[in-house]
């Protein structure tokens, strides 16, 4: 059994239609309190995840808990969980007020005390005052608030979000992530949230889950996603990164030497389950790689072509070629001051130690 | 502007110096052509009922209409039998558009041919196949004495029950359609958050799914209603002298006695009926959600009048009683059957839904074939199980001049009326869709009406219209008053065909240099092309199975098929008629799997 910390436990979790993987078996604890958020590319199976959990589909196998009881294969109208739909799902021939009485009349409440609730939940999604209203007179904004306010009237142990923010502007998506985010915090709800938008996931959430073609490629807060990255895809899928063949080529207790493109060497952070001669990846974030002046020095250094230079307001982008071909890019803060270089000239791109992470090569996407 | 414009740039400059409605001539043939065909001759008869011989004004033949007790009960028995009609149409209807409409794209696609088989295949053959099968000595019988059930043949036919049987059997793929276009634009996400907010699937059905459809059941029944008022081949074939409807006393009034007066009367009360329906529709569910573009809601319907408002209430109600029902019943399920949360679950009610839709469509597909094997019986009489194996029937059938003309005759009729349906039909959805047209509904609803107005008024009128120029029993009389009831399907199709239509693909080839003609020869034209052969073959098995406007105006001499058909079986039900049935379906049904064939083939091609 689960312990009562986790409100939700999934095991194992597998569901195929035909042929197509659309989970490989999916291992995820939510804890009490905790906005976890799948992030990953259309069809990686997120979105399977999150119907699972309502009981919309039913898994090949594995089991899964909600707050403690097993519910694999329970319907999903005994399941007493909340879901916010890509598109509200708001009923359209219903009331805003109806729309939120209505899984509290479901449930047999008395009508007094629908009242009290629906106040309450409009209150917390600051919009009384609609509840004569149809769906379809609010902005989307408020529809999207309404659909929140619905799942939260009957206070679910857990509330599914799919895409919730997809349909609307970019303004308006910034604004509600910190809105859902405070609310989330204020009221102390467990939140399961999917996204494709890597920084969505990266405002809103305690821990994200990446996904990619049907499995869990890591599981981490947004601070390991971002600096401590696992595979390769998730070097790649969440912000800009530069990633080098490189070969193993010693290892030491605190650090590993590896052989770059160009027989270049560099010196990475330790990590287990290398060994000497291994093909890896080398991946290095382009804010973290500046373009050395003449003289300064840096942990690792790669002599480069330089391609273009672009100013893009608060930041300047480098984009150089290394001799045999690899693309490399570097972004510094611009700043009066900074070395001008020209495009077609020799530069030094130079990176710390720390920054820079090994990675094993992705059997499936990338040759050996 | 510089001296090389594109040709885009130039037509745009031209038409901005002619008159805005100069881009509006397309819709003018279609324009005069209905009302020199269709407004004008029905308006004719309209006038002829309030005017007597010498041109004075009298309600004379209203007041004898209302006089003879007959009329009056006869128009009792045709609302009666509309009603009813309309009851099982929509209510055996709805679990198929239920169907259809939550089925994966593929599974739609080829239920949807056999829900639509009956629409295509001839309205005859389908009223001989249920005198096949229901007959004394029809399929049933048969099989229900050799089981043992009965003794006596049970009387299924020539009674309100056959009358029921055929028309239900003929207007429901109406109300099927008319159901799924509504119930395909609820939003599937709906039922599924009804069920994560804690709804059994009785209760999200009752309370969210239903209330949502009912639009769509509304006008399925209205157009059921509208349709079967004007009915007369299926109670007058497979009905007794008890199941007469209102239009069998026009075609008796202008057949035996020629009285256009009376006729006009009778087909103003039709009239009038039609139009007291669609107020009360209209009054109650509002005409706008015959589209199924708006949704009607407890809160619109608070503001309407007394009418809506006890519907609305009425309705509520009926919703909270169901839902309540369904969810003691799952509960008893539940107790018999407890919910395991470690085994999946089987999905129940699906099943029971693909059982008593798929029981549908046996009913809506099945009896046509009956027809088949029959056509080989060397029996005498229309009798099951069919005796031998011979081909009298079609030598009977292609030796007899008057039918072999007939055929020819139907044939030639129904390939240049939906030519001409084409010709008229095509340019005015064009413009419909993409032009700003003023008074386009009122424009719209007249190219629709005669497809909801009952054919036999437009048929005594045009009959009227005829006489006077003399195109009675005339091959261009029939193709003219083919296109009348064609060209409302042509429009309809093209029109859903543009709708789905890219637009920028037009504008990316003019903008690449093609000019309009070439812009539509190269680029709309083949890419509208599975839904312009559509559209044609529509407009030719509407007019190839058209019955009421051929009974009057192809005169005695020179009947289409249908009529032959018509003429010799209210004279007695002779077996060459299901020899004639079975050409007749096998023709349509290949030309119909030709047209799916192709629009499949062009989905493939482009990727859908």
């Amino acid at each position: 059994m689960a312990e009562p910390t986790y409100k939700l436990r999934m095991q194992g979790l597998r569901k195929t239609y035909g042929p197509v993987v659309a989970l490989a078996g999916a291992d995820v604890d939510i804890r009490e309190g905790e906005f976890l958020t799948l992030l990953g590319p259309s069809g990686s199976g997120k979105t399977t995840v999150l119907l699972l959990i309502a009981g919309l589909i039913q898994p090949d196998r594995g089991a899964l808990w909600i707050d403690g009881k097993l519910a694999t294969y329970m319907p999903p109208h005994k399941r007493d969980i909340g879901m916010v739909f890509q598109n509200y799902a708001l009923f359209p021939h219903m009331t805003v007020y109806e729309n939120i009485a209505f899984p509290l009349r479901i449930r047999r409440m008395p009508v007094s005390k629908i009242r009290e609730e629906v106040r309450r939940v409009l209150d917390i999604v600051q919009l009384s005052g609609v509840e004569e209203r149809l769906p379809r007179q609010l902005s989307g904004g408020q529809q999207q608030r309404i659909a929140l306010a619905r799942c939260m009237a009957y206070r679910p142990p857990i509330i599914l979000m799919d895409e919730p923010l997809g349909a609307l502007d970019k303004k308006l998506r910034e604004q509600l992530q910190l809105e859902i985010r405070h609310l989330h915090q204020a009221l102390d709800i467990t939140v399961l949230y999917v996204t494709h938008d890597q920084e969505e996931a990266l405002v809103m959430s305690d821990r994200i889950c990446l996904m990619n073609e049907g499995k869990i490629e890591q599981l981490g807060t947004p601070d390991d996603l971002y600096f401590r990255p696992e595979t390769v895809f998730a070097a790649d899928f969440l912000g800009e990164s530069n990633l080098l063949d490189a070969l193993v080529a010693g290892k030491r207790a605190s650090a590993v030497q590896l052989q770059g493109p160009n027989n270049v060497t560099i010196e990475a952070p330790a990590r287990g389950e290398v060994c000497q001669g291994q093909h890896v990846k080398c991946m290095v974030r382009p804010e973290n790689m500046r373009v050395l002046a003449q003289g300064e020095e840096a942990d690792n250094t790669l002599v480069a072509r330089l391609q273009d230079v672009i100013l893009l307001g608060q930041v300047t982008k480098y984009y150089a070629k290394l001799p045999d071909g690899t693309a490399v890019c570097a972004t510094q803060l611009t700043r009066h001051g900074i070395p001008k270089f020209q495009p077609g000239e020799e530069v030094r791109f130079g990176f710390d130690l720390e920054s820079t992470v090994v990675l094993p090569l992705d059997k499936r996407t990338d040759r050996p | 502007m510089t001296p090389r414009t594109t040709p885009a740039a130039r037509s745009a400059a031209l038409s901005r110096r002619r008159p805005a409605w100069f881009a509006l001539w397309p819709l003018l043939p279609i324009v005069i052509y209905l009302a020199v065909l269709f407004i004008y001759p029905v308006a004719q008869l309209l006038w002829l009922s309030v005017v007597d011989k010498q041109g004075n004004l009298t309600s004379l033949h209203y007041a004898r209409l209302f006089a003879s007790a007959v009329y009056v009960k006869v128009l009792g028995i045709t609302f009666r039998i509309a009603c009813w009609t309309t009851g099982f149409a929509v209510i055996a209807g709805y679990p198929v558009a239920y169907l259809l409409a939550t089925a994966t794209e593929r599974t739609r696609n080829n239920l949807i041919l056999w829900v639509l088989m009956p629409f295509w295949t001839s309205f005859l053959v389908r009223t001989f196949a249920w005198i096949v099968l229901l007959g004394r000595k029809g399929t049933i019988n048969a099989w229900l004495q050799q089981l043992g059930m009965v003794d006596v043949p049970v009387k299924l036919i020539y009674n309100f029950a056959g009358v029921m049987i055929g028309m239900v059997h003929a207007l429901m793929p109406l109300a099927v359609v008319t159901m799924l276009a509504v119930m395909r634009n609820i939003d599937e996400n709906l039922p599924k958050a009804a069920s994560t907010l804690g709804a059994r699937g009785g209760q999200s059905f009752w309370r969210v799914y239903f209330p949502l459809s009912v639009p769509g059941v509304a006008s399925g029944a209205l157009l059921v209603f509208i349709v079967s008022l004007g009915f007369f081949i299926t109670p007058a074939l497979l009905g007794s002298g008890r199941e007469i409807m209102i239009a069998q006393v026009i075609i008796e009034q202008m057949q035996e006695l020629l009285n256009w007066s009376f006729s006009g009367a009778v087909a103003v009360l039709l009239l009038g009926t039609t139009v007291i329906v669609f107020f009360l529709y209209d009054q109650l569910c509002g005409l706008s959600s015959m589209s199924g573009a708006q949704v009607v809601t407890a809160a619109d319907s608070r503001r309407g009048g007394l009418i809506s408002r006890l519907g609305a209430f009425a309705g509520t109600r009926f919703i909270a009683l169901m839902g309540w029902i369904c969810d003691r019943f799952g509960e008893a399920m539940d107790r018999i059957r407890p919910v395991c949360p470690d085994r999946p679950r089987a999905t129940m009610s699906r099943k029971v839904l693909w059982l008593a839709a798929s029981t549908v469509i046996v009913y809506l597909v099945a009896p046509s074939f009956f027809v088949i094997p029959m056509s080989f019986s060397e029996a005498a009489f229309i009798q099951w199980p069919p005796i031998g194996f011979t081909l009298h029937n079609y030598a009977m059938f292609l030796t007899d001049p008057i039918y072999v003309g007939a055929m020819l005759r139907s044939l030639v009729v129904a390939f240049t009326s939906a030519a001409l349906a084409m010709l008229l039909g095509v340019p005015a959805a064009f413009v419909l869709m993409r032009q700003r047209v003023p008074g386009k509904g009122i424009i719209f609803a007249g190219i629709l009406a005669p497809m909801i107005i009952p054919h036999i008024i437009i048929a005594i009128a045009l009959f009227y219209l005829y006489a006077q120029l003399g195109l009675v029993g005339t091959t261009v009389g029939l193709v003219l008053g083919h296109t009348v009831v064609s060209v409302p399907f042509v429009v309809v199709t093209i029109t859903a065909v543009l709708k789905n239509y890219d637009e920028r693909l037009d504008h990316a080839a003019w903008s690449l240099g093609a000019n309009k003609l070439k812009t539509l020869r190269y680029v709309t034209f083949p890419l509208i092309l599975p839904g312009l052969i559509a559209a044609y073959l529509f407009a030719f098995v509407v007019s190839l199975d058209e019955l009421t406007i051929a009974l009057f105006v192809s005169g005695g001499q020179t009947p289409t098929l249908p009529k032959q058909m018509w003429v010799d079986a209210i004279f007695k039900v002779n077996p060459m008629v299901t020899a004639v049935s079975t050409v007749v379906l096998v023709f349509v049904t290949s030309l119909i799997l030709f047209a799916e064939f192709v629009r499949r083939r062009s989905e493939k091609a482009s990727g859908k």
